[in-house]
C-alpha cells in the first residue's frame, strides 16, 4: 500500500461487480410476489376455512412457514444479500473479492430457498417457528452463509477507504449473529442420513428458550440489522445528506446488538421458563426501546436540511415512513413485553399486528426504497419509468399497512379481553369458539390490507420493469430525484 | 467522549470489529442459555412423566409435520382465566422430552396442553376430518385424507433410537418392542401387558377403520389423548416447583 502510486490506485474508478446485484434485484421481487400471495392466501384461509381444500399441501399448517419463510428469507434475505454486496463495494470502493464466490452464493440462497419451500408443501419440516427446514437445507445453508461471510470480509478487506463505513458494521453484524443463531437452534440428528426427518437436541422448555432467542433475534438481526445496513447507505445517499449523528451511530450500534440478544424470554411469559429468564427477557426488551430510536433517530434527522425532498420524492418518503414505523413498531415491542401488557397480547393476533408493523412497514418499505434506488443504477437508466407510480405504490401500500395493523389491534385485543371476561357467577363468559367467530369481520379486513399490500408490490414491478426495459413515462407531475440517482451512479 | 474517538481503531480493522462484534452478541445467550440446561431446579419433579408410546411419538411427528402448533398452543399459562379454561398451569416436566417443544406462540385455535380425555376418540376423529361438522364456527382444515394413510411403525424403532441419542430415556427393551408397541396400542384384542409394563398408562385405541388398519387419523389421536395426562398433579408440590 505505501508505494508511490497508491495516489493513482484510489483515483482509479473501480469496475463493481454488479451483475450478481441485478439477479438479486429480480430474485427479490420474485420472491417477495411469492411470499406475499401466500400470505395473502392464508390470511384468506382464516376467512374462509374451505380455502384449505381437505387436501395435505394446501392446509393452512403448511402453507403458513412459506408465507414466512418467503418473505423473510427470500424476500427479505435476496435483498439482503443484493444491497450488502452493492453497498460494500461502493462504500469499500472495491470489486467484490471474488466473483465465482458471489455467483456461489447467490444461487446456493436459492437452491436453499427451493429446498426449504418444496420441504414445506410436502410436510417435511423441523417445527421450529423460522427455523422449520430440515436437517440437509440447515446445512447446505451453513455451506452458503459461510460464503457470503467470506465474500463480505474479502471485500472489506481489499477496501480503499481506510474506515470501515457504518453500514457495513450492521451488514456485518447481521452475518455473523444470523451464522451463530443458525448454527446453535438447529443443531438436530437425522433418524436416517438418507432421509429428511430429524430430532433436534434440545428438548420442551430448554428447546423453547433456544428457539425464541433464535426467534426474537431473527428480528433482530435479519430483520433489524441488516436493514438498518441499507439504511444507513441509501437514505443520506437519497437526501444527499450526511448521517446525522456519528457518535449517536456508535451508540446505537453497540447497545443494539447487544441488549437484543437478550429479549428472546419476551415469548415465554407466564409459561413454565424459570421467572428468572422471563424477568432478564422482559428488562431487556425494555432497554432495547432506546438503542431501536437511536437507529431511527439517526435516519430520519438525516434528513436536517432536506425535509423538501419529501415532497418530491416518493422514494425517500417510502425510506422515511420506514423509520417511522421502525419507530413504532420498536415502541410497541418493548410494550408488550412487559408482562402484564404481554397476559392479555400473547397467542393473539395483536401480535401479528405487531410483526407486521415491523415487516410490511419498515422491512417490506426499507426494501422497497432500496430496490427503487438500485434499478436505474444498475441497469444505467437516467431514472425509474415512473415516479408517479412510485407515489401510487407508497399509497396503496400504506393503506394496506393501516388496515392490517389496526384490524389486528382490533381483533387481538378483542380476543385476548374475551379469553378473560367472567361472567357475573364468576364462570369464563365466552367459549374459545365464540372468540374465533368475534374475528371473522377483522380477518377479513385483513387480507383487504394484505391485497392492497400486494398489489402496491405489483405495481412496483410493472414499474421496474418498464425502468430496465428504458422507457420513461412522459408528463410525470413530479420532479424526481434525477440528481440523487445520478449522483448514486457515479458513486 | 475519548471512548467514542478511539472508536476509529475498530472502524479501521474488520477482523477486530468482526470478534467484537460475536462477543458483544454472545453474552446475552450464554447467562440466558446455559444455565438451563445445568441448573436442576429448570425442570419441576413430578410424578407420572414418561416418554411417549410408539404410536404417540407417531402421531407427535404427524402433529409437528402439519405445522399443528402454529394455532395451537401447549402451554397454559399461570394466570387465572387460563387455569379455569384449560386446567393446571402447564409444567416444564410435562414437554421434556418433546423435540421440538410444541408451546406454540399463537391461539387460532385452542390451547391442546390438557386436552387428553377431554373427548373421545370418537369425537376426534369427527372433527379431525370434517371439524366444522361438529364446531359450525371452527376455522380449522380438515383432515379426512389422514383417515386413507395407513401407518405400520415399521420405521419407528429408528425414531426411538435417535430420541434415545438426543437425550429420551428409552431402553433398549422399548426399542426393540417399538413395532410391537405401535400396534399393541392400536389392536384392543390383542395383548398389551407388554406396552403398559414399559408405559404405565397408556390408552389402548380402537382404529378409526373399525378393523385392524392403523391409519394416521389414530397416531394423531393416540397422541392428543394422552396430552397433559401423565404428570399428577395431585401430588405436585407447587411451593418447590417455584422457580
Amino acid at each position: 500500500m505505501a508505494s508511490v502510486h497508491m495516489t493513482d490506485a484510489i483515483n482509479r474508478p473501480v469496475d463493481y461487480s454488479d451483475d450478481v446485484i441485478r439477479y438479486g434485484v429480480i430474485a427479490t421481487m420474485f420472491w417477495g410476489i411469492v411470499g406475499m400471495l401466500a400470505g395473502l392466501f392464508i390470511a384468506l384461509q382464516m376467512a374462509f376455512p374451505l380455502l384449505n381444500f381437505d387436501l395435505p399441501w394446501t392446509s393452512f399448517g403448511r402453507l403458513r412457514p412459506v408465507h414466512t419463510s418467503g418473505v423473510v428469507f427470500a424476500f427479505g434475505g435476496n435483498i439482503l444479500i443484493a444491497a450488502s454486496l452493492f453497498i460494500v463495494q461502493r462504500t469499500c470502493r472495491a470489486r467484490l473479492w471474488s466473483d465465482g464466490l458471489a455467483w456461489f452464493v447467490f444461487w446456493g440462497y436459492q437452491i436453499f430457498i427451493v429446498l426449504a419451500a418444496s420441504g414445506y408443501v410436502l410436510g417435511i419440516t423441523q417445527g421450529k417457528e423460522y427455523a422449520e427446514p430440515e436437517w440437509y437445507a440447515d446445512l447446505w445453508l451453513t455451506i452458503v452463509w459461510v460464503g457470503y461471510f467470506l465474500l463480505f470480509m474479502g471485500t472489506l478487506a481489499r477496501r480503499r477507504e481506510p474506515h470501515i463505513y457504518v453500514a457495513n458494521w450492521f451488514l456485518l453484524a447481521f452475518i455473523v449473529t444470523v451464522a451463530m443463531l443458525h448454527i446453535v437452534n438447529n443443531i438436530a440428528v437425522p433418524v436416517s442420513f438418507t432421509g429428511v426427518k430429524s430430532y433436534p437436541i434440545y428438548a420442551g422448555v430448554q428447546d423453547a428458550l433456544t428457539q425464541w432467542w433464535y426467534g426474537h433475534n431473527a428480528v433482530g438481526f435479519f430483520l433489524t440489522a441488516g436493514f438498518l445496513g441499507m439504511m444507513y447507505y441509501f437514505v443520506p445517499k437519497r437526501a444527499e445528506r450526511p448521517v446525522y449523528s456519528y457518535r449517536l451511530s456508535i451508540i446505537h450500534f453497540w447497545s443494539l446488538i447487544f441488549i437484543y440478544i437478550w429479549a428472546g424470554p419476551h415469548h415465554l411469559h407466564y409459561t413454565a421458563l424459570p421467572d428468572w429468564a422471563q424477568t432478564l427477557g422482559m428488562t431487556f426488551s425494555i432497554m432495547l426501546w432506546m438503542p431501536s430510536w437511536g437507529g431511527m433517530i439517526n435516519g430520519v434527522m438525516t434528513l436536517s436540511g432536506a425535509w423538501d425532498k419529501l415532497r418530491t420524492d416518493p422514494v425517500l418518503r417510502m425510506m422515511i415512513v420506514s423509520l417511522a414505523f421502525y419507530g413504532m413498531s420498536t415502541f410497541e415491542g418493548p410494550l408488550m413485553s412487559i408482562r402484564a401488557v404481554n397476559a392479555l397480547s400473547h397467542y393473539t393476533d395483536w401480535t401479528i399486528g405487531h410483526v407486521h408493523s415491523g415487516t410490511l412497514g419498515w422491512v417490506g418499505f426499507v426494501s422497497f426504497g432500496t430496490v427503487y434506488c438500485l434499478v436505474p443504477t444498475l441497469w444505467n437508466r437516467p431514472r425509474l419509468y415512473s415516479m408517479k407510480l412510485v407515489s401510487i405504490h407508497f399509497w396503496t401500500a400504506t393503506i394496506g399497512i393501516v388496515l392490517y395493523i389496526t384490524s389486528m389491534w382490533v381483533s387481538g385485543i378483542m380476543q385476548g379481553l374475551m379469553w378473560r371476561t367472567y361472567d357475573k357467577l364468576g364462570y369464563l363468559q365466552f367459549s374459545f369458539v365464540e372468540t374465533v367467530a368475534a374475528m371473522h369481520p377483522f380477518y377479513i379486513i385483513r387480507a383487504l390490507g394484505g391485497g392492497l399490500y400486494l398489489l402496491g408490490a405489483v405495481i412496483m414491478v410493472y414499474n421496474l420493469w418498464r425502468t430496465i426495459g428504458g422507457q420513461l413515462a412522459a408528463n410525470e407531475p413530479l420532479d424526481g430525484p434525477v440528481p440523487a440517482t445520478a449522483s448514486l451512479a457515479r458513486a | 467522549m475519548s471512548a467514542l474517538n478511539d472508536h476509529g481503531v475498530i472502524e479501521r480493522n474488520s477482523i477486530l470489529l468482526v470478534v467484537l462484534s460475536l462477543l458483544v452478541v454472545s453474552i446475552g445467550g450464554l447467562v440466558q442459555l446455559v444455565p438451563l440446561f445445568f441448573m436442576e431446579s429448570t425442570i419441576e419433579k413430578v410424578a407420572g412423566i414418561r416418554p411417549y408410546t410408539p404410536l404417540e411419538l407417531a402421531g407427535f411427528n404427524i402433529y409437528v409435520r402439519e405445522g399443528c402448533y402454529l394455532c395451537h398452543s401447549q402451554q397454559i399459562r399461570t394466570l387465572r382465566d387460563e387455569v379455569d379454561r384449560y386446567g393446571h398451569y402447564s409444567l416444564a416436566a410435562e414437554s421434556m422430552y418433546d423435540h421440538p417443544f410444541q408451546w406454540g406462540s399463537k391461539r387460532n385455535g385452542p390451547d391442546l396442553a390438557r386436552v387428553g380425555g377431554k373427548y373421545s376418540d370418537e369425537w376426534q376423529a369427527a372433527h379431525l376430518k370434517s371439524p366444522r361438522s361438529l364446531v359450525p364456527e371452527s376455522i380449522m382444515p380438515p383432515y379426512s385424507w389422514m383417515a386413507e394413510r395407513a401407518v405400520t411403525g415399521s420405521e419407528i424403532e429408528k425414531h426411538l433410537k435417535t430420541l434415545k441419542i438426543v437425550g429420551v430415556p428409552y431402553t433398549p427393551e422399548m426399542i426393540e418392542q417399538a413395532q410391537a408397541d405401535f400396534l399393541a396400542q392400536a389392536n384392543p384384542t390383542g395383548d398389551t401387558s407388554g406396552l403398559l409394563a414399559r408405559y404405565p398408562g397408556a390408552i389402548i385405541h380402537v382404529p378409526v377403520s373399525g378393523g385392524t388398519e392403523v391409519t394416521e387419523l389414530d397416531a394423531l389421536i393416540a397422541y392428543l389423548q394422552m396430552l397433559g395426562t401423565t404428570a399428577d398433579l395431585k401430588s405436585y408440590d407447587e411451593i418447590a416447583g417455584r422457580r
